[in-house]
C-alpha cells in the first residue's frame, strides 16, 4: 500500500471504505472508521541555537465496530490489507464480548460538510527545515540584539482527517498550522514570551515575535517582590487562552452536564456583560476543521452570551441522550471525556490593550500562566503560576517587574469580574484547534503564594 | 529487523552523519473503561515504525516513518541528515557524546500472567464487579473502573555497533467514585486517579483487589460531601504514598533532569533551580532522612528497562544522599558537560519521537524505624493527606501546590475528622528539609504515572516512583478562598 500524500483525504476515505467492508464481513451491525494523517515537523532552539529538529509522517486508522448494543474499537498505523483485516477482527472480537450499553450506540447520519479551503496553506504544507531554521535564526537575532538568550520552537504541520460510517457519513478535509513561540531569558532574571500561530506559515513574522519577547525580557529584569493577595489584573491573550481552555474542558461539555460535574446551566450568569464566548470550528481565524471525529459538521455554539451561560457542545452519544442533534464536537472513539469545544472564540471589546493597562489604578499585568490545574472542577477553581513577564501597574503605568506569583482562583469568578476587554485578539493554539481571545482587565484576582524569581 | 535498521544507519553515514542510531518500535495497547455501569471504552491499538537520529556537523537531526519498507526507511534516514544540516545553520556548540562500549543484549519485563492473554471477558468482569460495588453505595453520582496494558518491542542499533532488543510490558488498573451535591463534587480513587501502573502482568491487577476496595472508597466519596472544609494554617502533614509519589515526581524528578537544567525545556515546561553549581557545593536539598535514587533496575517500576534509548544500561543513580543533592538524570550528550557519564535516562515515546531525558524510577528510599502507621501513631497533632487530586509547580520547580482527595485530622496519634478539599503548598528545598520521618520498607510501594508530559512535540512518559510515606513539619495547608 502506497502511503497517501499529506493532504490526500480521498485515499483516507478509500481506506475507510475497505475497513467498513471488512467490518461488515465480520458481522458488524454498524461501523465507523476514523483515519488521521499527520505530517509534522518541529525545530526547537535553546541557548540561542537549534538543539532538536524532528519530522514525522504517520497515519492512524481506527475502527468502531458496533454489534447491536455493543461496541469495540481497534486501531493501527499500518495500512496493508493484513493489518486492516486484523483491526476488523480485533474490534469485532472486542465488541462480541463486551457488555451491552443500555443507551445503545449512537452513530451520526450524513450531513453536508462545507468546503474549507482556507484551512489549508500550501506554504505551510511545503515548509522545509531551512524555512524553520531561518525563523529560529530571526528570533535568535532579536535576542542577540537585546542581550538575552532565546529558547523556543517553530512547528509546521498538515493534518488530514477522514471519517466514514455505515450510515453514509463520508467526510474528509485537511488543515495546516504553524506555530512559533519563544521564551527569552536575560540578565537580572528577566524573562519574556511571545507566540504566533497561523494556518499560513508565511504570515508568521519571526523577527516581530523575537522583538516582542526580547522587550518583555528586558522590561522584567530585576523583578521586585510583591505580597500575595487580591489584585486587579490585566491578562494578556496568552493567559486568557488558558481560562478559555480550562472552562471548555471543565464545563462546556454535554457529558460534564449529564454527569452533574459542570458549572454550565442555560440562563445562569457566569460572567460580566462584557463576556461572550462561543465555539466555531469554521472560523478561519481559529485553525478550523469543518467537521468532528464523528464526521459531523461543526456548528457555531454560543457558550456564554453577555455573561449568561447559553449552551454546551454535544457529540452523537450525548446528543442522543438529550434528544437533540450533535453540534459536531465529538472526539475519536473510544471517548470517555465526552465532547469538547476545540475552537473557542471570545468576543472582542471596545478598549485598546494599552487602555486596559491605563485604566488600572493598582494591579498586575500578567503575560501568561504556567502549569495550571483545577483544584475544584465544579467551582472552576484553578491554581497555577504567572510566568515570563509579570508587572506592577500603578496609576495606569507599568512601574516595575515583579517576581512570579501563584494563584488559586475561580475562573468563573474571574469571568464575573471582567471589567474591560481589548479590541485586539490573538490566536492561541489549544487542544485540537485554536482559540481566538482578547486581553482582559479583571477587578480582582487571588494570588496565594510567591516564588524567588 | 536488524538488517533494516543497519541499512538506515549506513544510509545516514554515507550521507555524512558522524553518528546515527535507528530504533524500531512495535507497540500494542489495550484499554478498557467501565463508567457508571457502561463499557465506555474497549479498545486495542497497534503502532509500528522506525525513528532515526543522526549527528551531522555536530548538530542533531531526527526523522521517523510508520513504514518498515526498506526504501522508505532509507528516505527517512536521508531526511534526518537533511534536517541535521539545517540545524547546523544555527549551532553554537557542537554536540559531543560520552564514550562507551556499544550495548548488546536482550531484556524483557518479568511477567507472570500476560495481560494480553487474559480473556477480555474476565478483565471486563473484574472492572464491572468493582464498578457495581461502587454504585451500590447510595449517594454516588458516577463511577469509573479502568484497565490498560501496553507492550513495546524495541530494537535499537547505532553506528557505534550497539544492538539491543527489549520487550517492555506495562499494566495498570484503578477505580474512582464521584459524589456530587450542589456545587460540591468529591472524588475518591484507588490506587490513584487514572489507575495504578507497574511493569508487570495481570498479577498486578489481581493484587489490587479493586472490587474489595471499591465499596469503602465510594462511601468516602459520599462522606466528603458533608465533611468540613480543611481550615487554613501551618500544620504537620503525613503524606500517604498515593500523594508522596507525585510530590517526589514534581519537586525532585523533574528538577534533576539535566536537559532541563541546561535550558532545552525552557520554552515549554521550564528550567530547574538545581543548577550544576549546587551539585559542586553540596546543596542541602532535604533533611538527613531524604535519600532519593533514580533506579532503572527497580522491580515493577514503569522506568525499569535493560537499556535506555541511547543504548546505555539501566542503573541506579543517586540524586539526593542524606539530604545532599548529588546527581542528575542524564544522557550521553548532557552528562559529559558536568564531567560524568550518562546515567541512562533517555527514552522516547514510541517510534516517532526523539529520546529525551526522562525519569526512570525516582524513589524515596525507606528508612528503618517506623512504618507509615507508626509515623501516624507518633504524630500528636497533624493531618494525613492521601490520593492526589491536583498538582502545580513553577517553571524552576520551587513553588508547588497540591490538592489531595482526603485529609484526616491526626490527634494523639490517631486518625480523626475527615476534611474535604485539602490543599498544601511550599517551596521545594524548605519542604524536603522539614521531613522528619520516612516510612520503613514494610510501607514501601512502587507507584508511578504513565502520563508524564514533556517535550515539543509532546511526549508521554511512563515513570515509576517507589515511596513509603513521610512526615513534614510546618507546612501551609488550606490554600485559597473557598
Amino acid at each position: 500500500m502506497v502511503r497517501p500524500a499529506a493532504t490526500d483525504g480521498g485515499v483516507l476515505l478509500e481506506i475507510g471504505e475497505r475497513l467498513l467492508a471488512y467490518a461488515e464481513a465480520e458481522g458488524a451491525s454498524d461501523a465507523e472508521v476514523v483515519a488521521w494523517l499527520e505530517d509534522a515537523s518541529l525545530t526547537r532552539f535553546a541557548n540561542s541555537e537549534i538543539h532538536q529538529n524532528v519530522a514525522e509522517s504517520g497515519v492512524h486508522v481506527s475502527l468502531r465496530f458496533v454489534a447491536g448494543r455493543r461496541q469495540g474499537v481497534a486501531s493501527t498505523d499500518r495500512l496493508d490489507d493484513a493489518a486492516l483485516h486484523r483491526v476488523a477482527e480485533a474490534a469485532g472480537r472486542i465488541a462480541a464480548v463486551t457488555a451491552e450499553r443500555d443507551d445503545g450506540v449512537a452513530l451520526p447520519e450524513p450531513a453536508p460538510i462545507r468546503d474549507m479551503g482556507e484551512a489549508l496553506s500550501a506554504a505551510t504544507a511545503d515548509a522545509t527545515p531551512d524555512l524553520r531554521a531561518a525563523g529560529a535564526r530571526a528570533v535568535i537575532a532579536a535576542a542577540d540584539a537585546a542581550g538575552v538568550i532565546a529558547y523556543g520552537s517553530f512547528a509546521t504541520a498538515v493534518e488530514t482527517l477522514a471519517v466514514a460510517n455505515s450510515r453514509g457519513v463520508r467526510a474528509a478535509g485537511s488543515r495546516s498550522w504553524a506555530q512559533l513561540l519563544t521564551v527569552m531569558m536575560g540578565p537580572g532574571g528577566g524573562t519574556g514570551y511571545a507566540e504566533r500561530a497561523a494556518v499560513d506559515v508565511g504570515t508568521i513574522d519571526a523577527a516581530a515575535i523575537g522583538a516582542e519577547a526580547a522587550e518583555r525580557a528586558r522590561a522584567s529584569r530585576d523583578p521586585i517582590a510583591v505580597e500575595a493577595g487580591d489584585y486587579q489584573v490585566v491578562l494578556e491573550s496568552y493567559a486568557v487562552g488558558d481560562i478559555a481552555e480550562n472552562l471548555g474542558f471543565l464545563g462546556f461539555s454535554a457529558l460534564a452536564v449529564e454527569e452533574g460535574r459542570s458549572f454550565a446551566e442555560p440562563g445562569r450568569r457566569i460572567g460580566s456583560d462584557l463576556v461572550s464566548i462561543w465555539d466555531d470550528g469554521a472560523d478561519p481565524g481559529c485553525l478550523p476543521m469543518p467537521f468532528d471525529f464523528e464526521g459531523v459538521p461543526k456548528e457555531r455554539v454560543s457558550l456564554v452570551d453577555h455573561g449568561i451561560c447559553r449552551d454546551v457542545v454535544y457529540d452523537a452519544q450525548t446528543a442522543a441522550h438529550a434528544g437533540r442533534r450533535s453540534t459536531g464536537h465529538g472526539l475519536p472513539a473510544p471517548n470517555t471525556y465526552g465532547p469538547l469545544p476545540m475552537n473557542i472564540v471570545m468576543a472582542p471589546g471596545t478598549t485598546s490593550r494599552a487602555d486596559l493597562v491605563a485604566g488600572m489604578d493598582r494591579g498586575l499585568l500578567v503575560t501568561r500562566f504556567h502549569y495550571t490545574n483545577p483544584v475544584h472542577p465544579k467551582l472552576a477553581i484553578v491554581t497555577g503560576m504567572t510566568r515570563d513577564g509579570t508587572f506592577l501597574v500603578e496609576g495606569g503605568r507599568v512601574v516595575a517587574p515583579v517576581r512570579n506569583l501563584r494563584f488559586t482562583q475561580s475562573y468563573l469568578d474571574a469571568l464575573a469580574g471582567v471589567e474591560a476587554v481589548s479590541t485586539e485578539r490573538r490566536l492561541v493554539r489549544g487542544y485540537a484547534g485554536g482559540m481566538l481571545v482578547p486581553a482582559v482587565r479583571i477587578a480582582a484576582w487571588t494570588f496565594t503564594g510567591t516564588t524567588e524569581h | 529487523m536488524r538488517d533494516l535498521l543497519d541499512g538506515a544507519v549506513e544510509t545516514a553515514r554515507l550521507r555524512g552523519a558522524a553518528y546515527a542510531d535507528a530504533r524500531h518500535v512495535h507497540r500494542l495497547d489495550e484499554s478498557l473503561v467501565v463508567r457508571t455501569g457502561r463499557v465506555e471504552a474497549a479498545a486495542s491499538g497497534e503502532s509500528e515504525g522506525v525513528g532515526i537520529r543522526v549527528l551531522v556537523d555536530g548538530a542533531w537531526g531526527f526523522a521517523a516513518t510508520a513504514s518498515v519498507d526498506r526504501e522508505e526507511v532509507g528516505r527517512t534516514a536521508a531526511r534526518a541528515v537533511e534536517i541535521a544540516r539545517a540545524s547546523a545553520t544555527a549551532l553554537r556548540n557542537r554536540v559531543a557524546l560520552d564514550t562507551r562500549e556499544p550495548a548488546v543484549g536482550r531484556y524483557a519485563t518479568p511477567v507472570a500472567e500476560d495481560p494480553f492473554r487474559v480473556p477480555l471477558e474476565e478483565k471486563l468482569a473484574d472492572l464491572l464487579a468493582a464498578d457495581e460495588a461502587m454504585r451500590a453505595v447510595p449517594g454516588v453520582s458516577f463511577t469509573e473502573a479502568l484497565f490498560q496494558a501496553q507492550r513495546e518491542q524495541k530494537t535499537f542499533v547505532s553506528s557505534e555497533g550497539a544492538f539491543t532488543e527489549q520487550t517492555i510490558t506495562h499494566v495498570g488498573a484503578g477505580v474512582e467514585a464521584n459524589a456530587i451535591e450542589g456545587d460540591e463534587h468529591q472524588r475518591r480513587s484507588y490506587p490513584d486517579a487514572g489507575g495504578g501502573f507497574q511493569a508487570a502482568g495481570y498479577e498486578y491487577v489481581r493484587s489490587l483487589d479493586l472490587a474489595g476496595r471499591a465499596g469503602q472508597l465510594a462511601e468516602e466519596s459520599v462522606a466528603l460531601l458533608s465533611a468540613p472544609q480543611l481550615p487554613a494554617g501551618r500544620r504537620t502533614i503525613v503524606l500517604d504514598p498515593s500523594q508522596l509519589y507525585l510530590q517526589l515526581h514534581e519537586s525532585c524528578g523533574h528538577p534533576t533532569e539535566l536537559d532541563r537544567v541546561f535550558g532545552t525545556e525552557a520554552s515549554y515546561a521550564g528550567t530547574s533551580f538545581l543548577t550544576p553549581d549546587l551539585l559542586a557545593s553540596g546543596f542541602r536539598y532535604g533533611s538527613d532522612l531524604v535519600d532519593i535514587v533514580a533506579d532503572a533496575t527497580a522491580a515493577g517500576g514503569l522506568g525499569t528497562f535493560g537499556w535506555d534509548d541511547e543504548g546505555v544500561p539501566a542503573q541506579a543513580v543517586p540524586l539526593v544522599r542524606e539530604g545532599i543533592f548529588v546527581g542528575y538524570l542524564s544522557s550521553r550528550e548532557t552528562a559529559p558537560r558536568i564531567g560524568r557519564a550518562s546515567g541512562g535516562a533517555m527514552r522516547a515515546d514510541g517510534w516517532n519521537r526523539i529520546p529525551l531525558i526522562r525519569m526512570t524510577n525516582v524513589n524515596l528510599l525507606p528508612k528503618p524505624g517506623m512504618s507509615l502507621a507508626e509515623i501516624v501513631a507518633d504524630t500528636d497533632d497533624g493531618l494525613y493527606l492521601a490520593s492526589n487530586r491536583s498538582w502545580s509547580i513553577d517553571d524552576r520547580r520551587l513553588n508547588f501546590q497540591f490538592a489531595t482527595e482526603v485529609a484526616y485530622e491526626i490527634r494523639g496519634g490517631k486518625l480523626g475528622t475527615l476534611y474535604r478539599n485539602p490543599t498544601y503548598t511550599g517551596i521545594t528545598p524548605e519542604f524536603w528539609r522539614s521531613c522528619d520521618a520516612v516510612g520503613d520498607a514494610s510501607s514501601w510501594v512502587m507507584l508511578g504515572t504513565p502520563n508524564c508530559g514533556k517535550g515539543e512535540p509532546g511526549q508521554t512518559g511512563h515513570v515509576g516512583h517507589g515511596v513509603s510515606g513521610a512526615r513534614f513539619r510546618d507546612v501551609q495547608v488550606g490554600v485559597g478562598r473557598w
